[in-house]
Parts: structure tokens; C-alpha cells; sequence
């Protein structure tokens, strides 16, 4: 916690007054920076267990990305409000306290609302209290921060950690099961040995012909290819920016 | 800070938060229990969807409040005793607890059991529970009038891994393969085998494995296995009466 405490001190508020709701140039950093630069995954390294686990297919990992973008946005919200009455001494139970209530009204709302979405996301939901983003968040900035800004900073951390998600689980899902958003109603059979494919490898005519060596890739099934997927994304990141190499 | 300040935060906090969630659990508890209600009895008639289909009823489509009546006017639910595979005079299937009746031994539980008619035919559902991977894994054998041919199943599951165990459930193709499968061979009840790296196409007491799945695909063949135990009394009476 050294390092996001330090974090704190650097990001601590400019003395000047400002409107409420502002969305200027600084409030839009808010949004921008951590999908790329400031990425919670690729740069800051937070929420990688969620990354590795729930990325074997496309839908799920956007649903989670909700989830998290709604559970950051608004945990981020109420520890900044309260950042002033919560006890240094007892302050990452009390973020935790909010960020387990939160997930549990996510949790709640959900199930009278759409059962079948709540039992095909039982799981993820709860492994929400565990991603560091949401706690890392709360330490490096909420803590420090007005409550306006630290709702768009957790929106902005939930949509980066979203990115890297959604765009992990496009490359394993492709090259697992050769299809895109299994499970919802634009599911997409890309290739693979089946008549239900765009391009099917075990046709005798036309364009499944070409393809006929294709095969899916088990490995990409399984949890530990997540870490070369994002080991590569981080690797372009890096050398597209050297400015970022130095800062971890 | 004082200690006492922060003793009281923490406790206000607590009571807050707290308060919070007790009431919303309390004021959704009704209609998530009739949503759950209505997603057991979608999969139940899940099960059966193809003869549905066949009627012109689509199970997919049905509303929960038309899933409701469905099963209102068309299923017989009834509970059957292991030992000696006759109905149970006075027990509803709602207040079979499967969870506890898994811990009996196998002799000793009571089972719910599904027969509706559909187009002329009897078809019975019965329920399974076992272990995936991680948690427990449940479902649904939909069994033709022969109670030997299997016309559909639908599996869930607590918490298997999405695109791997959770394949089980979400796999339309490997779902589908078991219709048509046969869980008797010359009147022994054999059950179904679940084969890593592929059933033979011929076999009609096998189904494929599921890659990066084994652990969840082996545990529905022993959810199968024990639940077929279960229900064998009540399945040899059923068939030698016809």
C-alpha cells in the first residue's frame, strides 16, 4: 500500500474553486488516461486475477465490465463522501464494508430484476469485493479526492479494466471456439469444423477449403493463456509508448 | 482520531449498511422467489422443449407467468421414495430439499419426479444434483414414453468457469447430443457415459467429453449415474407396467 498512498499525495486536489459537475479538459483525463496510459490492467497491474478468469468468452467479460465500471463508479463516490469521517486507522475495512455493500445491492437488484442474468452472473459478481481496481482505487484516489471527480475516475478505471477484458476475451474466444459473443443473440460462428460456421473447415467446396489445416486452440480454453494475451497487449503498449516503461 | 470515535463509526457503518441490504432483501425476497420459481420450472419444460415444439409451444418465448400456468394445467409433479419407487402419499415436490435428501442414504430419499402430457405422449422429467468442478451442478432428464430414450436434458450449474464447465449448460451442441441417448441396455439400467476426446457416433449409451472441461463433464456422468440409482425402483416398476 506504500506505493497508492504515495499515489495519493501527488494526485491530493489543487486549491481552486471549481464547479460541482464540472467536465472540463481535467475531468475528461478522469475518463481517458486509464484506458490507456494509466490502464488498471496493463499499466497499474490491479484486477489481473478477475482478467485471467472470467475472459474465455466474450459476453460474460462485458457483463462483468458493467458490473465493475458500476461498483467502481459508485464506491469511489460514497469513500469520497465520506473520506473525511472515516478513521484512518479502520479506513480499508470501512472501503471494504462499502464496496461489499455495493456488490450485494448489485447482487439484490438483480436477481428481482432479471433472474436469469443474476444466475448466469452469481459467480463474477462476487469476485467484484476482490478486484484490487475497485480497492485500489479508493486508496489512490477516492481518499484524497472530491466526490465528482472520484465517480468519473472509477468510471474511467472500470471502462479501461472493461477494455483490456472484453479485448482478452475476443482473442481467446476466437481462437478457442472460432466464435464471438456465444450466448447472446449476435452470436457470431466464425470458423470451425461445422455447417454452422462462416467458414468450415471440414467443407469439400468453396472458401472452407483453404482452411482445412485450421484448427481451434485448446490452450486459448484455459485461464493461463490470459496471461500471455495480456503479456502481448502489454508488450505493444510499451513499445508504442517508452514513456511507460519507467513508471512500474 | 479518538478510539471511541472510531469504535462508533465503525459501528454506525455497520448498522447502515446493515439496514441497507436487510431491507432490500426483504422487499425483493417475494418476487425473486417467484422469478426462481419460474427459471426451475423454464428448465424442467426445457427439457421436454422439442415435444413442446412440436405442439406449437415455443419454451423460449413462454412469459414466466405462462410458464406458471403451463405447469399449473399440464404437469403432474409427484415425489417418489427411493426404496420402494412408489409415489409418496402427501409430500409436493416443493418441499423436497434435495440438498438434504443427497445426504441420506440413497435408499432413503424422496425424489421429485415430473410426468406431463404432451400430444399424446407421457413424458417424465427427472431432477439430478452432483459436484461440477467447483460447486454443485444440477438438472433435468427428460425421459420418453419408453422411459429408456432420452428427449432432452438441461444442465445448470453454481459456480463453473464460463467457456469451460459452464459449457454444460451454455453448449447447445453438446446439450443436444443427448437427445436420443438410451439409459437402459437389455433392461440394465447402464446410464450415460461422458467420453473424453469422443463418444464412437454409433454409441447410444455416450456422449462427447468436453474439452478443457473434464472434471465438470465427468462430474455430470456421476450425477447421472447416482441419480438413475435413485429413481431405478421407480423407473423398472414404471417400465414393467407398461
Amino acid at each position: 500500500m506504500a506505493e497508492t498512498t504515495a499515489q495519493a499525495a501527488v494526485e491530493a486536489p489543487v486549491k481552486k474553486k471549481e464547479a460541482t459537475f464540472a467536465f472540463g479538459k481535467k475531468e475528461r483525463v478522469l475518463i481517458t488516461d486509464p484506458l490507456l496510459d494509466n490502464n488498471p490492467i496493463t499499466i497499474q497491474v490491479l484486477g489481473i486475477c478477475s482478467a485471467l478468469a472470467v475472459t474465455a468468452q466474450v459476453v460474460p467479460s462485458l457483463v462483468m465490465s458493467v458490473a465493475v465500471v458500476f461498483v467502481c463508479a459508485f464506491a469511489n463516490l460514497f469513500t469520497s463522501l465520506l473520506r473525511n469521517a472515516i478513521p484512518k486507522q479502520i479506513r480499508l475495512i470501512a472501503q471494504l464494508v462499502i464496496i461489499a455493500t455495493l456488490v450485494t445491492v448489485v447482487e439484490l437488484v438483480l436477481r428481482a430484476a432479471s433472474y436469469p442474468v443474476y444466475r448466469s452472473l452469481s459467480v463474477y459478481i462476487g469476485l467484484i469485493i476482490t478486484n484490487c481496481i475497485v480497492m485500489g482505487r479508493l486508496e489512490a484516489f477516492a481518499m484524497a479526492q472530491k466526490p465528482w471527480k472520484s465517480f468519473l475516475d472509477g468510471v474511467g478505471n472500470g471502462l479501461g479494466y472493461g477494455l483490456i477484458l472484453v479485448a482478452v476475451a475476443v482473442v481467446r474466444e476466437f481462437l478457442s471456439n472460432g466464435t464471438l459473443f456465444t450466448g447472446s443473440s449476435v452470436a457470431l460462428n466464425i470458423i470451425g469444423d461445422g455447417s454452422e460456421f462462416w467458414i468450415n473447415t471440414t467443407a469439400e467446396s468453396g472458401i472452407g477449403t483453404w482452411f482445412s489445416w485450421y484448427q481451434n486452440n485448446g490452450l486459448m480454453a484455459l485461464s493461463v493463456s490470459s496471461m500471455f494475451v495480456i503479456a502481448v497487449f502489454i508488450w505493444i503498449q510499451r513499445a508504442k509508448n517508452p514513456k511507460l516503461v519507467d513508471i512500474s | 482520531m479518538s478510539t471511541r470515535y472510531v469504535y462508533t463509526f465503525a459501528g454506525l457503518m455497520t448498522l447502515v449498511a446493515a439496514g441497507v441490504l436487510a431491507g432490500l432483501r426483504e422487499s425483493t425476497a417475494e418476487i425473486a422467489a417467484k422469478n426462481e420459481d419460474i427459471f426451475n420450472k423454464r428448465a424442467i419444460l426445457s427439457a421436454v422443449a422439442d415435444p413442446l415444439a412440436a405442439q406449437g409451444f415455443n419454451v423460449d418465448e413462454l412469459s414466466g407467468e405462462d410458464v406458471l400456468k403451463f405447469f399449473e394445467d399440464n404437469v403432474n409433479s409427484l415425489v417418489v421414495s427411493a426404496a420402494t419407487g412408489e409415489q409418496v402419499e402427501g409430500m409436493t415436490v416443493d418441499s423436497v430439499d434435495y440438498v438434504a435428501e443427497m445426504r441420506k442414504p440413497a435408499e432413503e430419499r424422496q425424489l421429485p419426479l415430473y410426468r406431463m402430457d404432451i400430444g399424446g405422449d407421457n413424458y417424465t422429467v427427472i431432477f439430478l444434483r452432483g459436484n461440477g468442478l467447483w460447486d454443485a451442478i444440477w438438472g433435468n432428464v427428460a425421459l420418453s414414453p419408453d422411459l429408456n430414450t432420452i428427449a432432452g436434458v438441461t444442465f445448470d450449474h453454481a459456480a463453473e468457469t464460463a467457456g469451460l464447465g459452464a459449457r454444460i449448460k451454455d453448449d447447445a451442441k453438446w446439450v443436444a447430443q443427448w437427445q436420443g441417448e438410451q439409459i437402459y441396455r437389455d433392461d440394465e439400467l447402464v446410464g450415460v457415459r461422458v467420453v473424453k476426446g469422443g463418444a464412437l457416433p454409433d454409441d447410444i449409451h455416450a456422449v462427447d467429453g468436453l474439452t478443457g472441461a473434464t472434471i465438470t463433464a465427468d462430474g455430470v456422468e456421476a450425477m447421472l449415474d447416482q441419480g438413475l440409482a435413485a429413481y431405478k425402483p421407480y423407473l423398472n416398476t414404471a417400465r414393467q407396467s407398461k
